[in-house]
């Protein structure tokens, strides 16, 4: 067993970061390659994104509910429930959107690159390919990173329309606020460049940074059936952490 | 279909899916929908204080919506606030004469450019001045005026 003190710890960490920086790299020298395998780039958007959207949609609408209901709250207390469009459109265009979606899109789609590749190469097959001249990194690796950078913005746009129809559907619907005020409140504050645009860019770097993180401990798990656990857990924390993380910088730099 | 092509066509699909989103959010939510395409000209105007007028704030007749506004700046030979604002071709025959007043949605909403016809038979064209203007109204100024002169009232009684 590993040693656990904590000088060790911090080295792993640090090389990790270190090699996942690395391999971002040869994914990104490796795209021209992969577009050989542009078949298997589609299919891989099918896995990752098309088959995210019914998981997606449905914490959409229930994100929009809740927030119209949390904010009806909070902003009656001011008198300004007329408000609420706007604070739900904000509230889930610069922030709920693209984090929310990232989190359940690390938890579906990146476990799922993560052990299958991890377990491609537990099983040989990724020697195999190797063998018939056909390079893993450009025929498995480069297509799934694509895929996660492709799907994500796509299911953050859906995530948001969603999350706009719940948070309507409680506003208007149930909590009697006035349709008109609703959306011209929205309308007439929303911005497309500073809310709706920058909400897709940090969806696109989120999705960057989940796929290279599940590629990466996907193709470096070691090959027992431990080592594939240990890895999909290792995708989800890493994640989450880098998506809360560069969260932050983003807002503070996209603001 | 074959099954090898479905997924293609599925993907085709959730991609076609995704930008319907990503356009329906950025026109019908944002402040593009209050985007007036087309041919349009320019009137200017200059206002002692515009208080919080912003850019894009919409400028209205009789409450409907005829243009936005362009730019504020400072003129500083006048020292006044001078106001470019957009309006459609379509509302050409606004007298010259007209009154642009800075007014308030609500008591705490946004602020905007509001224009009372006048009587003239000139019309507004490219670049014409709207000379009768009154500025936004200042709650603090008017809450300011109602404590003195309550309070003058008091001391003379």
């Amino acid at each position: 067993m590993k040693r656990l003190n904590k000088h060790s710890a911090i080295v792993d960490a640090c090389y990790e970061i270190g090699a996942t920086g690395w391999f971002l790299v040869v994914l990104l020298v490796a795209i021209p390659r992969s577009l050989r395998y542009l078949r298997e780039t589609i299919r891989q958007i099918w896995f990752v994104g098309a088959k995210s959207l019914i998981i997606i949609m449905i914490s959409g609408l229930f994100v929009g509910m809740v927030l119209s209901l949390q904010l009806y709250y909070t902003l009656s207390i001011f008198g300004g429930t007329s408000a609420l469009g706007t604070v739900v459109a904000l509230s889930l265009y610069r922030e709920l959107g693209p984090v929310v979606t990232a989190l359940l899109f690390a938890g579906r789609a990146g476990t799922s690159i993560t052990a299958e590749i991890g377990l491609m190469r537990a099983t040989d097959q990724l020697s195999a390919m190797e063998l018939m001249a056909v390079d893993p990194i450009a025929f498995v690796a480069t297509p799934r990173f694509l895929a996660g950078l492709i799907s994500m913005p796509l299911l953050v746009a859906v995530f948001n329309m969603m999350g706009l129809f719940g948070g309507h559907l409680v506003g208007v619907n149930w909590l009697g606020i006035d349709n008109g005020t609703f959306w011209s409140n929205m309308t007439s504050n929303v911005n497309v460049w500073t809310d709706v645009i920058n909400g897709e860019w940090k969806a696109f770097v989120f999705g960057a940074a989940i796929s290279l993180i599940a590629v990466f401990q996907g193709y470096n798990a070691p090959p027992t059936s431990e080592g594939v656990a240990n890895a999909t857990t290792r995708t989800v924390v890493w994640a989450s952490i880098v998506i809360l993380a560069l969260d932050f910088v983003m807002t503070a730099f996209l603001m | 279909m074959n099954p090898r092509r479905s997924y293609v066509a599925g993907t085709g699909l959730f991609i076609l899916l995704g930008f319907v989103a990503l356009a329906y959010l950025a026109t019908q939510t944002t402040s593009l929908v209050n985007y007036q395409g087309g041919p349009n000209y320019q009137v200017t105007a200059e206002f002692l204080n515009v208080g919080g007028l912003k850019d894009r704030a919409p400028v209205k007749l009789a409450g409907v919506r005829v243009g936005t506004v362009s730019s504020i700046v400072l003129d500083q030979r006048s020292m006044e606030a001078k106001v470019s604002m957009t309006i459609s071709k379509r509302y050409n025959e606004i007298p010259e004469d007209s009154f642009a007043k800075i007014m308030t949605s609500g008591l705490l909403g946004d602020q905007f450019v509001s224009i009372s016809p006048g009587g003239s038979r000139e019309v507004l064209k490219n670049n014409s001045q709207i000379i009768n203007t009154q500025s936004a109204l200042q709650l603090e100024d008017l809450i300011g005026k109602f404590l003195t002169s309550s309070g003058s009232s008091k001391s003379g009684g």
